[in-house]
């Protein structure tokens, strides 16, 4: 009885909230999408045939497979400086990691359009040098929608990876050479594949993480690349059409569970227990 | 250590990627001092103007104050209901605790944008039965903030709980503590730096919050990021850029002062 008493005390406080702040109104959403504008799985058939809808499914999946691809390899590289630097280069990669990780979305979405942007530093100092007559267009499009989230995400890409370097055995990489092998042979065949777990971690968490991405898109592809989460907002707040926004909001949910299923089964064989 | 110092190729791309990193960053410094009323690079001249109206125009003073109240509301709150909670998973390790701890974090790992429209149906909702924790007011943005960061303050509490040795409570317990007294005296005291950083963290990702804001404000609580990003959409405003350089200076100097505290720690220790 007593031991009741406890639990509710202690867990329900939060979980009642979630139950009523997160989980009822998420079915509230499952429901209008199957209800708005009439009952039916026909939001669900719209917004898996109409191909304005699938183009932005598409241009999601891709924009976000080269961010993955882009943020994973810078990430290495930097964490390679951070983890196996010397104490000044250690220093500065972190403050170089860590600095921009603090700094809001917003601030950092601002910073390229002003280097970006038609009378920004590039467009400026191109102009100005006399090689270029027009402005370059280099935001409003899925190139500035590409460098604004591969910014935002390296320090989360750098995170899984830096981990796995340091779980590396110095004494694998010691055997290695002792039995001849080359720098390249040895990054090559015994380092990256050891430190490959680690990767693959942060592949898939950017990959998720890229997917629900709403601010950067929204204000360096400047309405022209419309990603999922823009068209949730748009079809809520611009030109409404609540059903499809839950529809769609629905789909991107299962589709983030699915994701996250495999994440934790990739994490798994890692856990010492 | 000598012998897997990165190569020549791997450092270059390391300080290629840092500088990138940086980037966006320095670029707003110069663009701060525009005379000009849109977004360009000062050309011979360097104006103070944006800087004045970040002063001079209320909105961005009240916009301050909003995000300093919501900030400080949720993160007790967040703080306060993920203690609790984490505290009950440590003491009674309770059946379906896995169950239990994935319905917590929920609001983090789903996708920011379908919280955010949740949390939008939750307030208007919530709004037809009352006034005062509905959309677009100071306490539904608060509440609504609580629930996306709780799971990071409990995150952050589970894992200074994890570093804490049970024999302490079980001592503690033995020697007829109520579960009052272990809390407040013996647990409670072993994780308060756990605490205060949940505390500092939740602060902050409310402080910054601007997906789930937007879905539920609209002229009303116009918190400092939902400002920005009014600056932002319409007509690149360069105020953007003068209250950027504030916050970017600010969280430099508590980054390299921290870095140097620990390097410098770390030199007396060795």
């Amino acid at each position: 009885m007593r031991q009741i008493t406890r639990s509710l005390v202690l867990l329900g406080p939060l979980l009642i909230l979630l139950a009523l702040a997160y989980i009822l109104p998420f079915l509230g959403i499952l429901r209008w999408s199957v209800t708005l504008p009439e009952p039916g799985l026909g939001q669900y058939r719209a917004a898996l045939s109409d191909p304005l809808i699938l183009s932005v499914f598409w241009r999601t999946l891709r924009i976000c497979a080269v961010v993955t691809v882009l943020s994973v390899s810078a990430g290495y590289a930097v964490a390679l400086l951070w983890v196996w630097g010397g104490p000044v280069a250690r220093l500065l990669t972190e403050l170089c990691i860590f600095i921009p990780f603090w700094i809001s979305v917003l601030t950092r979405a601002f910073g390229w359009l002003s280097i970006l942007s038609n009378r920004g530093l590039v467009n400026s100092w191109l102009e100005g040098a006399g090689l270029i007559a027009e402005p370059l267009a280099l935001v409003r499009n899925e190139f500035g929608v590409i460098v604004g989230m591969t910014h935002f995400l390296i320090p989360f890409a750098v995170f899984p990876i830096a981990s796995a370097m340091r779980s590396v055995d110095e004494r694998v990489l010691m055997a290695a050479r002792g039995m001849g092998a080359g720098r390249a042979r040895i990054f090559w065949q015994v380092f990256l594949p050891m430190t490959l777990p680690g990767v693959l971690g942060a592949a898939l968490l950017v990959f998720v993480f890229s997917i629900g991405f709403f601010v950067t898109p929204a204000i360096l592809g400047g309405g022209r690349s419309v990603m999922v989460a823009e068209l949730i907002y748009l079809r809520i707040f611009q030109s409404p059409d609540w059903g499809l926004a839950a529809a769609v909001s629905v789909i991107l949910m299962i589709a983030i569970a699915g994701f996250l299923a495999l994440l934790l089964r990739k994490m798994t064989p890692g856990d010492a227990r | 250590m000598i012998l897997q110092r990165p190569g020549r190729l791997a450092i270059t791309l390391a300080i290629i990627v840092s500088l990138f990193l940086l980037l966006p960053l320095l670029a707003v410094v110069p663009v701060s001092f525009t005379p000009k009323r849109f977004l360009s690079l000062p050309e011979g001249e360097w104006s103070l103007r944006h800087y004045r109206a970040l002063v001079e125009n209320p909105a961005w003073g009240a916009g301050l104050w909003l995000s300093i109240r919501i900030g400080l509301i949720s993160a007790a709150l967040a703080t306060t209901l993920a203690t609790l909670f984490s505290l009950g998973m440590w003491m009674l390790r309770p059946r379906f605790g896995g169950v239990l701890m994935g319905v917590a974090l929920l609001p983090m790992v789903a996708p920011p944008v379908v919280s955010a429209l949740t949390l939008y149906f939750f307030l208007i909702t919530l709004g037809q039965a009352n006034d005062l924790v509905a959309y677009d007011t100071l306490a539904g943005v608060a509440l609504a903030h609580t629930v996306m960061i709780a799971p990071f303050a409990v995150v952050l509490i589970s894992v200074a709980l994890a570093q804490v040795d049970r024999r302490i409570d079980l001592a503690a317990r033995a020697m007829g503590a109520g579960v009052a007294r272990r809390i407040f005296q013996v647990i409670l005291p072993n994780i308060r730096f756990g605490l205060v950083s949940a505390f500092f963290l939740t602060f902050v990702l409310s402080w910054e919050e601007i997906a789930v804001t937007l879905f539920i404000t609209s002229v009303d609580a116009v918190t400092l990021p939902r400002l920005m990003w009014m600056g932002l959409r319409d007509n690149i405003d360069p105020a953007i850029a003068a209250i950027s350089v504030l916050l970017i200076v600010l969280v430099t100097l508590v980054a390299v002062s921290r870095a140097l505290h620990a390097a410098w720690r770390g030199r007396k220790a060795g």
